[in-house]
């Protein structure tokens, strides 16, 4: 599976605001793209800009040298899996019923052996006859993951997706993701934990006010001046024993 | 732990379908003219033009019953399908044509229509009722929707406001009208199957077919619009154009199901939810299921019209919303509850 997706020059205004300026990036097939940055820089709106959630003000978005939007939207549906922040289901499906509709790009929502494959992947196998108003928030982000691991395509973008798991949940998601990536996937993920994206992304892009303010390898990216003058907070990035790193508030 | 209870498709199928054929025969028997179940298969074996020794049965059967029974069906099958449809795409279960104004659109279409006179031409009133209809799903459909979102607030409330007027319009209407009129205004905003025709089910027929025909297309992606807008369209739904299609359907089965009867409330609220409860809320079986339903609870309910104060017939529409009103404001509290308020 090789896949790549370039956004070029991203502008998104909305009313008279410019949500994000000028922002560009590229992600391929074994690659994990960390987007970061504080609340309000514009995270969310670059992955609803490389989704096509919304038109462009300018700049591009190409799948596979495709331009986004002379993609139909079920070829589209085929290469990248979106996961929301959190979604509000209106009837009461079931876990395994939601997790099926992954397969609707694939005209195939009875494919059993996929839809229980993302089920145990995402350990809400358990879950399956319960309806989705009836989970934990934990339990719930489990199951919309298990509904984009169905849809089975080369991109995910996932916003998100640590944010309501517990520590244990959020290793094992994260172990994951690293897998999707070593099948040859590309993911894009926004993320709000600076410690995880050090450990588990490929490589990072650091919005602040809706600019790119730093892109590459999170080592050497996420430095303690960057991140202190994008979080406005003093942030010190420490190397451990081991040959880690580890990022944490400065209140010394 | 909660885990949902479903009750598996052949039985609820075989239910239904047992359901329908019992209300049908029990509705051909029944009525100011009796026939013995016997004399009605004897009946049915004669075929419609033959003369037979009993020529009343004969002709109460052929000329009144039968197509009385048939427009309930179908009727009833269009309505909810409409509900179904329209809950789907307006993700509510609270939508239904009667709610959001639709069939009180089409009422004012008829009224307007008797009052200026239209009811001297051919299906004029139907035709006027059919536009009406259409017209307030339009203006439904536009009103409550801002920003690609529907609200459900502003979807009750752009439904209040139509009924509102539709009802100054028909209570207009009463006043001016003459005695003969006013019998037709009744008729058209309480609704009643005792018009039935063989000529108004063939105008509604093929209208209802269509309709219940293209509403088997929206199955999967009323399922997937579940999740919401946009994740419907990360799984490739073209959510605007279905929506627009979807509403057209339902303005179709709506409109030419009140164009026939006149407003029948509640059975495209009722029916789906019942449906939703006892199969799931997957839309493949919930629609055909509904149709199914909504033809024997539309049946039923015409039947206590035409019985319970015999030879008097009660307007349809009382009946129904008689049995729908209280089942409504369950389900509000019920939904209510389960979502943690209406925002």
């Amino acid at each position: 599976m090789t896949t790549n997706l370039t956004a070029s020059h991203l502008v998104v205004t909305r009313g008279s605001t410019t949500l994000l300026h000028d922002v560009s990036l590229s992600v391929q097939s074994g690659e994990l793209l960390a987007v970061l940055g504080p609340n309000g820089a514009g995270k969310s709106t670059l992955l609803g800009a490389i989704a096509g959630d919304f038109p462009l003000a300018s700049g591009s978005v190409c799948i596979n040298q495709r331009e986004l939007s002379s993609l139909p939207p079920r070829e589209l549906a085929r290469m990248r899996a979106v996961l929301p922040q959190q979604i509000a289901i209106s009837f009461p499906f079931t876990v395994r019923e939601i997790v099926a509709m992954g397969r609707s790009p694939w005209l195939n929502d009875d494919d059993d052996e996929r839809i229980s494959a993302a089920m145990q992947r995402m350990e809400v196998a358990s879950l399956a006859g319960r309806t989705y108003q009836t989970l934990s928030v934990g339990e719930q982000a489990r199951v919309s993951m298990a509904r984009v691991l169905a849809q089975d395509t080369p991109l995910l973008f996932l916003d998100e997706p640590t944010a309501v798991l517990d520590i244990g949940q959020q290793e094992r998601f994260l172990s994951i993701a690293r897998s999707l990536v070593d099948e040859g996937r590309g993911v894009i993920a926004v993320l709000h934990d600076l410690n995880v994206a050090m450990r588990f992304a490929t490589k990072v892009l650091v919005l602040h006010q809706g600019r790119c303010v730093a892109s590459g390898n999170p080592r050497t990216v996420l430095t303690d001046a960057l991140l202190s003058d994008v979080y406005h907070q003093k942030i010190r990035v420490t190397a451990t024993t081991d040959g880690r790193s580890v990022i944490l508030p400065d209140h010394s | 732990m909660t885990y949902a209870r479903r009750t598996s498709l052949p039985a609820v199928a075989i239910f239904l379908v047992a359901l329908l054929t019992i209300t049908t025969l029990l509705s051909l028997a029944t009525g100011a003219f009796r026939i013995s179940l016997s004399d009605l298969f004897g009946i049915i074996g004669d075929g419609p033009s033959r003369d037979t020794t009993d020529a009343v049965a004969h002709n109460v059967f052929w000329q009144v019953r039968l197509p009385r029974i048939v427009l309930a069906i179908i009727v009833g099958a269009s309505l909810a399908v409409a509900g179904v449809i329209m809950q789907g795409i307006f993700r509510n279960p609270l939508a239904e044509p009667a709610t959001v104004g639709v069939s009180a659109g089409a009422a004012v279409g008829a009224v307007i229509a008797i009052i200026v006179g239209l009811n001297q031409l051919p299906l004029g009133v139907q035709l006027a009722a059919f536009l009406g209809g259409t017209l307030s799903t339009a203006l439904v459909y536009v009103l409550s929707r801002s920003d690609g979102k529907t609200e459900v607030v502003t979807l009750i409330l752009t439904g209040i406001a139509i009924n509102a007027f539709a009802g100054a319009v028909i209570g207009f209407a009463v006043f001016v009208a003459d005695d003969d009129e006013i019998r037709s205004v009744t008729f058209w905003s309480l609704g009643t199957l005792g018009l039935a025709t063989w000529k108004a089910v063939g105008v509604v027929i093929p209208l209802a077919l269509l309709g219940i025909a293209m509403s088997a297309k929206f199955a999967r992606v009323l399922d997937t619009l579940a999740l919401g807008d946009r994740p419907a369209t990360h799984l490739g739904v073209r959510v605007e154009p279905v929506r627009l299609q979807a509403i057209a359907v339902v303005g179709l089965l709506a409109s030419s199901a009140v164009a026939a009867t006149g407003m029948i409330a509640f059975v495209g609220l009722l029916v789906p939810h019942i449906m939703r409860i006892v199969l799931g809320p997957r839309h493949r079986h919930l629609l055909w299921t509904a149709a199914l339903l909504g033809a024997s609870v539309t049946l039923l309910a015409d039947l206590a019209a035409r019985s319970l104060l015999s030879p008097a017939e009660l307007p349809l529409g009382v009946v129904t919303a008689l049995i729908g009103a209280p089942f409504f404001l369950l389900l509000l509290r019920s939904t209510r509850r389960s979502q943690g308020g209406w925002a």
